[in-house]
């Protein structure tokens, strides 16, 4: 049923809701079984079948008039609006804050520990720098590791966590061991996981799309898998703890009377390493995005994109795609060995469980929804989906909306995967989608998306 | 004017087999240096798959493919290179290499032999400067220190990125596109993309430039611009054009010397007068009356 022709026909009202109808006669068909049926075990531990008319019927209400509503009202109203001419000038409050925004989100998250602290004191700031700032820092990191790969390379890479894993066993192997210290580890277990980056690329040189992304996935499952049965070096399921944790350039962050706090005579707080922990990863995510900002104006950075536009073309100009897509690896591998490596020294506690395929799958969401190539898309997509998942976590609110018994964080991954649909139908080639060119002659155009290969894998 | 036997690019008894298909059957023709040199023939001749031979895209079933870098006297090296197992030699005069042997990306590096695409194979979502830039990439490379020094912004990288962009710019000025230097190559139009991909390979600073049907799907008018860029390219940068071309007013215009395949197998060479005499030629592109067909299917060795 279709309602382009609303607005011609004399009997659109009879239309709109034959519409509404057939589309709440669908609800009914979906919600019957869904909705309408619930089984709950009782006391004896036996299955009841119970309805839920109520419930059912009310859902179906609501997307029927929600139908009828857009027949009558918003699909004409959508329709009028694409006819008009649309305004080619940019407003100035947009162009004001594309300028502004960079300058302004750098110095927020530099001034962030301290605007927390001030709001809700020492004790309130432990949950907000730890849970949300490094949190998501280490998210916005590994997206833009992993950007390197899929959005500038256009190489299709499932397994990443598996280098963010190198990177975190590196350090807590060799921290444990031999007791070196952070700052020697953090740039070896970077060499590390890039080594194994590069070890992937070879065998996945060859092959494209489809399967070039089941041959990283595989290799994600390997190293997590062999860390799980290499329980003499990884103690497998158990992990390692107790990991060496960093200190301020040689002062630990503990309450003795070398602790950081007594040096610095402060009172002692377990927020001052929290902080400590925020600006390093603050500072490695920053390193990473400068990194890959100056190589993408680099001749291989250059020649990550035109792999992505065209391969073949690449080859006719004399470039190595094989070293190319090395380096695109080993790269991106190298940002993830950092990530891992302050992981593991931020835990303390590390196990194969926070390697899981669903790591990879959701660094490699924030880079598509965030808009593949692009830096700010993939940090503004990386605190939409961690912060979002951890701020529903305590929706407490809705138990009173819903009653005592509903639990908010259950209908997390629902809420998320509704805003992934939604974002997929509005922007689907990300959040910020436009290529910036990386060398112009008079002025430097935006490039819309449509022209931009998404590589070929 | 030209030597007629300044030799540069030599292929010998070059065959491509796929499967049972003998794409290409023991052709052997020269290009002269400074010359354009067009490979003509009907559709599904293997006009293309000489070309994908010559750049390195195909390995030759058999055959033996020469360039030779420097004067003529390299040629003395052709004998002791094909019996040792390299891919190239130095040479007093020069250096010689042998392009079935080398792999794609080598062809163009070492080589410095260009190539176009029939089906257009720019970098549609990079601007047209970008693209210039791509093509440019090895000298930058090497500019950049293998990317260690240009990461730590040292000088020489940029000056050498200036002239990357400057000899972009005098690219652009020749193909007509500086007004569109920053727009996505994808927006250009047809005719435009196709002096573009030309200008991309002329970035490569190649000796032996190859294009695949430059003149596909360009109006009169476009076709006409075409023939006056690649004699400017042919007489003002002294470059060796080897040319795929359907459309004849462009191959009898601006060629120097004609080689015509038909079935993979070399059916004429010469000039472009007396190609365009040749009864078999003739009869490959129009076909010949009923009565005569007997008589040039003997001709033909059918």
């Amino acid at each position: 049923m279709t309602t382009t022709d609303v607005q011609k026909t004399p009997n659109h009202v009879a239309t709109a809701v034959r519409d509404a109808a057939l589309t709440a006669l669908i609800a009914f068909g979906i919600f019957l079984p869904l909705v309408g049926f619930q089984t709950i075990s009782n006391i004896r531990n036996e299955l009841i079948l119970t309805t839920r008319w109520v419930l059912l019927f009310s859902l179906v209400a609501i997307i029927g008039l929600g139908r009828l509503c857009y027949a009558l009202a918003i699909y004409p109203a959508l329709q009028r609006r694409a006819l008009k001419p649309a305004k080619s000038e940019v407003p100035a409050w947009r162009a004001a804050v594309g300028k502004w925004f960079v300058p302004f989100a750098i110095g927020f998250t530099i001034v962030y520990p301290f605007i927390v602290i001030a709001t809700s004191g020492f004790g309130g700031a432990l949950k907000w720098v730890d849970n949300f700032g490094i949190q998501i820092l280490i998210y916005v990191m590994l997206g833009w590791g992993l950007n390197i790969v899929v959005g500038l390379a256009g190489l299709l890479d499932l397994g990443y966590v598996a280098f963010y894993a190198v990177g975190a066993y590196s350090y807590a192997l060799l921290a444990k061991e031999f007791g070196f210290s952070f700052w020697i580890l953090l740039p070896l277990a970077g060499c590390l996981a890039s080594f194994w980056g590069v070890l992937l690329g070879f065998p996945v040189l060859r092959l494209r799309g489809d399967y070039l992304a089941i041959v990283t996935l595989a290799f994600g499952e390997i190293i997590r898998i062999v860390i799980v049965n290499f329980v003499a070096l990884t103690n497998g399921y158990a992990g390692i703890s107790s990991i060496p944790r960093p200190s301020f350039f040689g002062i630990p962050f503990t309450a003795d009377d070398d602790g950081f706090a007594a040096v610095f005579h402060l009172p002692f707080t377990p927020v001052y390493r929290t902080i400590f922990l925020y600006y390093l990863i603050l500072a490695l995510a920053f390193l990473t995005c400068y990194v890959t900002i100056r190589l993408r104006r680099l001749p291989v950075g250059r020649a990550w994109e035109a792999l992505r536009e065209d391969e073949i073309a690449c080859r006719s100009l004399g470039i190595n795609t094989t070293n190319t897509k090395l380096t695109a690896f080993a790269m991106g591998a190298m940002f993830a060995g950092f990530a891992g490596s302050f992981f593991a020294a931020r835990q303390g506690f590390i196990s194969p469980e926070s390697f899981t395929f669903l790591e990879s799958a959701t660094i490699l969401s924030i880079v598509v929804l965030g808009g593949m190539g692009s830096q700010i898309g993939v940090a503004i997509a990386a605190i939409a989906m961690i912060g979002g998942t951890e701020i529903m976590r305590d929706m407490d609110f809705l138990k009173d909306i819903f009653g005592s018994t509903f639990d908010p964080t259950q209908y997390r991954m629902l809420i998320f995967g509704f805003g992934m649909v939604l974002i997929m139908i509005w922007r689907p080639r990300g959040l910020i989608s436009t290529r910036s060119p990386s060398v112009f002659l008079k002025e430097r155009k935006s490039i819309s998306a449509d022209l931009v290969g998404e590589g070929h894998g | 004017m030209r030597d007629p036997a300044d030799i540069l690019l030599r292929v010998e008894q070059l065959t491509m087999r796929f499967g049972g298909l003998v794409a290409v059957d023991h052709l052997s023709f020269e290009a002269r240096k400074g010359d354009i040199t067009a490979l003509i023939g009907p559709n599904g001749a293997g006009k293309t798959t000489v070309f994908n031979c010559i750049t390195g895209f195909y390995k030759p079933s058999e055959g033996r493919i020469g360039l030779r870098h420097g004067g003529p006297a390299a040629w003395e090296a052709l004998e002791p290179l094909t019996d040792s197992s390299r891919r190239h030699v130095a040479h007093a005069d020069g250096a010689l290499f042998l392009l079935e042997r080398m792999p794609d990306f080598l062809v163009s590096q070492q080589a410095r032999v260009a190539r176009t695409f029939q089906n257009i194979r720019l970098f549609p979502g990079m601007t047209a400067l970008e693209n210039l830039m791509v093509a440019q990439h090895n000298r930058l490379m090497l500019a950049s220190g293998y990317t260690l020094l240009g990461v730590l912004g040292f000088p020489s990288y940029r000056a050498a990125e200036r002239a990357a962009v400057e000899r972009a710019r005098g690219w652009l000025d020749r193909v007509g596109l500086t007004d569109r230097a920053d727009d996505p190559a994808g927006d250009l139009p047809y005719g435009a993309q196709r002096r573009l991909e030309i200008a991309r390979a002329m970035c490569t600073e190649p000796v032996l430039l190859c294009l695949d049907e430059p003149a596909a799907g360009l109006n009169p008018r476009e076709s006409g611009e075409l023939n006056e860029l690649l004699l400017s390219i042919r007489d003002d940068d002294n470059m060796s054009i080897l040319l795929i071309e359907h459309d004849m007013s462009v191959v009898m215009e601006i060629s120097d010397h004609i080689v015509v395949l038909d079935y993979g197998v070399k059916i004429a060479d010469g000039s472009p007068e007396a190609v365009r005499t040749d009864e078999k030629v003739i009869a490959a592109y129009l076909g010949v009356p009923d009565e005569e067909v007997e008589k040039v299917e003997a001709e033909v060795g059918l």
